[in-house]
């Protein structure tokens, strides 16, 4: 398995992931510039990170340039190909931006940027980066943005839920879900998502930066090493 | 050569411009003849307080500039650069952006933010984290609140877009600057050592080029506008402050890391106070060449700007980069993958002088030397007398002041000062993780710790003031400063290894506040000599001050401590929260016997004029010492070092970082009040487990320092004397809650 990020202007957690990737985890991994055209060199199994930042400055609105950067018609024809594509934080409104995740991410209910560790409850394990983790477990990883309440009409809403696409909630340290623990005001408490086929993964939450014990939290760890288990798994059968 | 759509030059111009008479004498004196307007505004800004340091640089010069691990020294390049082992070395500066955050605090905040980051990596080195020290006026206005909102939302948004994490810093309020606020930013980054580059321009022939953003209007004589009272009308110098795009300074930054590697460039300046005037005389002056500038290749973001908007805009994303000749085109190649400005716009000579053309026609011609510090510019020496303050302070007599009545109550009003309450609600707007280095997210340090990947290693790093004790006493207030700094770096682990400073003061040209700022630098020295902590740079920001109704208010003296530290084992930080029931809390240090300028005779009392608290530089450096050894040999569980607040916030903060309650005991050899929350410096307080205890007692007696048995770490409450002081989770929603409630009003 390989994994590939993508660098548009402004990203700016691409490095914390390269590192994340390939010194904690051990796996391939390479950068993929935005004016780039192609995703040859990926095959499906393997896993394209859209990382967080400010592309283009979130100028206008976070992730509304990036998705016409040259390399994203070639990550929609990846994902719709079948291949994991993970988009974190700006990578996530890249992703609602680019039609591959439903939705939308609002300014944070307070208007104001918000960084601090808040709590996620795995809501399924149906997905490659969940499988590995228990239902309702919670665990403590960090959020930093300014556009991360998450939106959608009510019919969409719905069809997560029973689509079980809804991979992560806020939620208080032991697992309750309440209006204090969620810090954005987010639509149902939700975290992250999947789209319908379990390929594309969106997550405000930044697992990179709760990935180590030398940084004090390794609960991030766990989504990496799920989804690097669920592809070998795959492989083997 | 004399362009007669300009004014006429007089006397009166070069006033209007911030020169004075002598200054303008000078001037004609250097050039052989009275300057065009485009030159005398190119002395005008070279000259102010802000780029010359004229009033200032006597004083600095005595600061200790050189030690061990220091690289490059202050003045040499844009920062000071530090070894820290591994091959790798640290620049760092702090620098003031007061004045525009005072009219403008979104944008002064923001740009103070950008131009400090591009000090960093105009010397190639890639910034890895920021910090910020912040004083604003009293919280009850709605003026103040209006512009703490400002400025946290100006650094928010510049940084987080940058991607350095900000990880550290310092807000105090004092109605002293409730129309003079204070913004000090400071960034830090590695380099490689020798992979750095020099802000010098280099032999004659070489091809000059003005990277990233394009030239506008804005923040035209800035550098004046920053060198002089703020006033009333001082609304109207809007246009002096400047605008920020941090997209395009992230652009910047990987562009010109990029371009640093491919060989290319010779010496590179950014481009900040005075933008293209001071960016191309202080290249030239460093290498004793001239340049030939063509102002129409300057890209510029409106048609027809005159020749002197164009050398002073402090439009900002600029830099100036002299490359060598024949390699141009990599330079080029990068800034075009980076989709930024790369423009052409002159060469290196051998004249030493500044000719800068437009449409064909010489427009301004200066001797580079002569515009720059340790060059031309002037050099004063300022009287200083007493303040007439200082003998209210004098009269200061703490056997008149009472002791409360009520200890729970006295305690709560010093908890909840704004000086004393947690600033989660500023520091949670900023991101603080990001480059996944930041050590003190998920543990309580007192520095901020910050990792070097690859290595064992890690900086720890703090800023420190209280001007409260500077305006006290400026010797020993800004000793405290630099003690305070190296005691939190002690506390987390490090070692202190260097400072940069931040200069805040009042008129120099009024001799009390002269007096503040001679004693100050004096102060410091001594204690950077005692802690080996040489100052690598930094930035003196003077008029700051308000005049209103003719009546002027310098701020307090303050004169900011950006101190570095180095853990060489990043996995032993230090950290201060109590980490279990039943754990043994000792004070290394003298107890407190006075209240001077504590939080608690201002809050409780109402007292502003007392003398600094008690401070001896040889026990500070022995306390300081035994807790290195304390914490180096295991024998201690957690370090804090005690503040504002005093003994009381120091323990409620452990206790607090580690959700377990307290029992402690005071010692009735000294003043209840003073015990608890008195300010005396030179004290830490630890946490040992019960085993360890012996331990911790032999070290300190056989060393002979001083210390007490407080009590211990138990339950859930807080317990003096045996009076319950109530449940901590009741203190903590307080010191969580009190300043965004206050922010919400």
């Amino acid at each position: 398995m390989k994994f590939g990020v993508v660098v548009f202007p402004g990203s700016n957690c691409d490095d914390d992931m390269m590192y994340v990737l390939g010194e904690v985890m051990g796996q391939e991994v390479v950068k993929i510039w935005h004016k780039d055209y192609s995703l040859d060199h990926f095959d499906v199994g393997d896993c394209i990170i859209l990382p967080g930042g400010f592309s283009y400055g979130d100028y206008l609105r976070a992730g509304a340039i990036a998705r016409f950067a040259h390399i994203m018609p070639a990550v929609m024809d990846f994902a719709r190909s079948g291949g994991y594509v993970w988009g974190i934080c700006n990578g996530f409104q890249i992703l609602c931006e680019a039609g591959l995740l439903p939705g939308v991410l609002l300014r944070n209910s307070n208007q104001q940027f918000i960084c601090k560790n808040t709590w996620l409850r795995v809501e399924t394990t149906q997905s490659p980066i969940t499988a590995s983790l228990m239902p309702g477990q919670v665990l403590r990883i960090p959020i930093a943005h300014a556009e991360g309440r998450y939106h959608a009409d009510e019919a969409t809403l719905q069809t997560l839920a029973d689509n079980d696409q809804i991979l992560f909630k806020y939620c208080t340290p032991d697992g309750q879900l309440s209006d204090e623990a969620n810090p954005n005001g987010a639509a149902m408490h939700i975290a992250g998502i999947c789209n319908s086929t379990r390929n594309v993964f969106g997550m405000m939450p930044h697992p990179e930066r709760a990935s180590e014990e030398a940084l004090g939290n390794t609960d991030g760890r766990g989504l990496f090493e799920s989804l690097l288990a669920c592809v070998a798994h795959e492989a083997t059968v | 050569m004399t362009s007669t759509a300009e004014p006429q030059v007089t006397v009166q111009t070069a006033r209007n411009l911030g020169l004075t008479e002598e200054e303008f004498s000078r001037i004609i004196e250097i050039m052989g003849r009275v300057p065009n307007f485009n030159e005398l505004s190119v002395f005008s800004v070279m000259w102010s307080e802000h780029c010359s340091y004229k009033n200032s640089i006597l004083w600095l010069k005595t600061l200790p500039r050189n030690g061990g691990r220091l690289l490059v020294g202050a003045g040499e390049e844009n920062a000071g650069l530090v070894d820290i082992g591994n091959g790798l070395a640290c620049a760092f500066k702090i620098e003031s952006h007061n004045h525009p955050s005072a009219i403008e605090p979104y944008q002064g905040a923001a740009t103070g933010v950008g131009g400090i980051h591009r000090d960093i990596f105009t010397m190639g080195a890639r910034p890895i984290a920021a910090l910020n020290s912040l004083r604003f006026g009293n919280p009850d206005l709605k003026h103040t609140r209006r512009l703490v909102r400002g400025v946290v939302h100006g650094i928010g948004d510049y940084g987080n877009c940058f991607g350095v994490p900000t990880v550290g810093g310092e807000v105090y309020f004092n109605d002293c600057y409730n129309q003079n606020i204070l913004v000090n930013a400071m960034s830090v980054g590695i380099v490689r050592v020798g992979e750095t580059v020099s802000a010098a321009a280099g032999p004659p022939g070489n091809p000059v080029f003005i990277v990233g953003s394009a030239t506008g209007k804005d923040g035209i004589h800035g550098a004046t506008f920053a060198s002089a009272d703020l006033t009333e009308n001082s609304a109207e110098d809007l246009p002096s402050v400047q605008v920020g795009d941090p997209f395009q300074e992230k652009l910047l930054l990987e562009a010109t890391l990029e371009a640093i590697q491919t060989g290319a460039i010779v010496g590179m300046q950014d481009m900040g106070a005075a933008g293209i005037t001071c960016s191309t005389s202080e290249m030239s002056a460093r290498s004793g060449v001239g340049m030939r500038i063509d102002l129409d290749k300057a890209p510029t973001r409106q048609a027809n700007m005159k020749p002197w908007e164009i050398l002073l805009s402090e439009s900002q994303e600029r830099m100036l980069i002299v490359a060598h000749k024949g390699m141009e085109h990599l330079l080029m190649e990068v800034f075009d993958k980076w989709d930024l400005e790369c423009a052409c716009i002159g060469e290196t000579t051998d004249t030493g002088r500044l000719e800068y053309y437009q449409h064909g026609e010489k427009v301004a011609d200066v001797p580079a030397e002569a515009l720059v510090l340790g060059g031309g510019a002037p050099v004063y020496k300022r009287e200083y007398s007493r303040p007439a303050y200082m003998d209210k302070i004098a009269q200061f007599k703490p056997s008149k002041i009472s002791m409360p009545k009520d200890w729970v109550a006295a305690a709560r009003q010093v908890f909840a000062s704004p000086n004393v309450v947690s600033k989660r609600w500023v520091y949670e707007q900023y991101d603080s993780m990001v480059r996944t280095n930041t050590l003190t997210t998920n543990r309580y340090s007192d520095a901020a710790v910050v990792r070097i990947k690859g290595t064992s290693k890690a900086l720890a790093l703090t800023t420190d003031c209280n001007s409260a004790y500077v305006y006290a006493d400026p010797y020993v207030g800004a000793m405290i400063a630099v003690a305070e700094a190296a005691r939190n770096i002690v506390c987390t682990g490090g070692e202190p290894v260097a400072i940069t400073n931040c200069l805040n003061f009042g008129n120099p040209y009024n001799p009390e506040v002269y007096y503040q700022f001679v004693y100050a630098i004096k102060g410091m020295g001594e204690a950077c000599r005692k802690f080996n902590t040489p100052v690598t740079g930094g930035n003196v920001s003077f008029y700051n001050q308000s005049v209103f109704q003719d009546c002027t208010e310098p701020v307090y003296p303050t004169p900011t401590i950006g101190m570095l530290g180095i853990l060489d084992d990043a996995s032993r930080q230090m950290t201060f929260d109590f980490k279990a029931e039943g754990d043994v809390i000792y004070m290394v240090g003298t107890p407190c016997g006075d209240i001077n300028s504590s939080e608690y005779l201002r809050i409780v009392h109402g007292i502003h004029y007392s003398p600094a608290p008690h401070f001896d530089l040889d026990e500070e450096y022995a306390i300081q010492q035994a807790v290195r050894a304390l914490i180096t040999q295991q024998i201690i569980r957690s370090a804090h070092d005690v503040s504002e607040g005093g003994l009381f916030v120091t323990l409620m903060e452990c206790a607090m970082a580690g959700s377990k309650g307290f029992a402690v005991e005071t010692d009735a050899n000294f003043r209840k009040d003073a015990y608890l929350f008195g300010e005396s410096q030179s004290r830490v307080v630890v946490s040992v487990v019960p085993a360890k205890e012996d331990e911790l007692v032999n070290y300190l007696n056989s060393h002979n320092v001083p210390f007490s048995r407080l009590g211990e770490v138990c339950g859930q409450h807080i317990q003096i004397d045996g009076e319950n002081f109530g449940a901590l989770d009741a203190w903590q929603t307080v010191y969580e809650h009190w300043l965004s409630d206050k922010m919400a009003e």
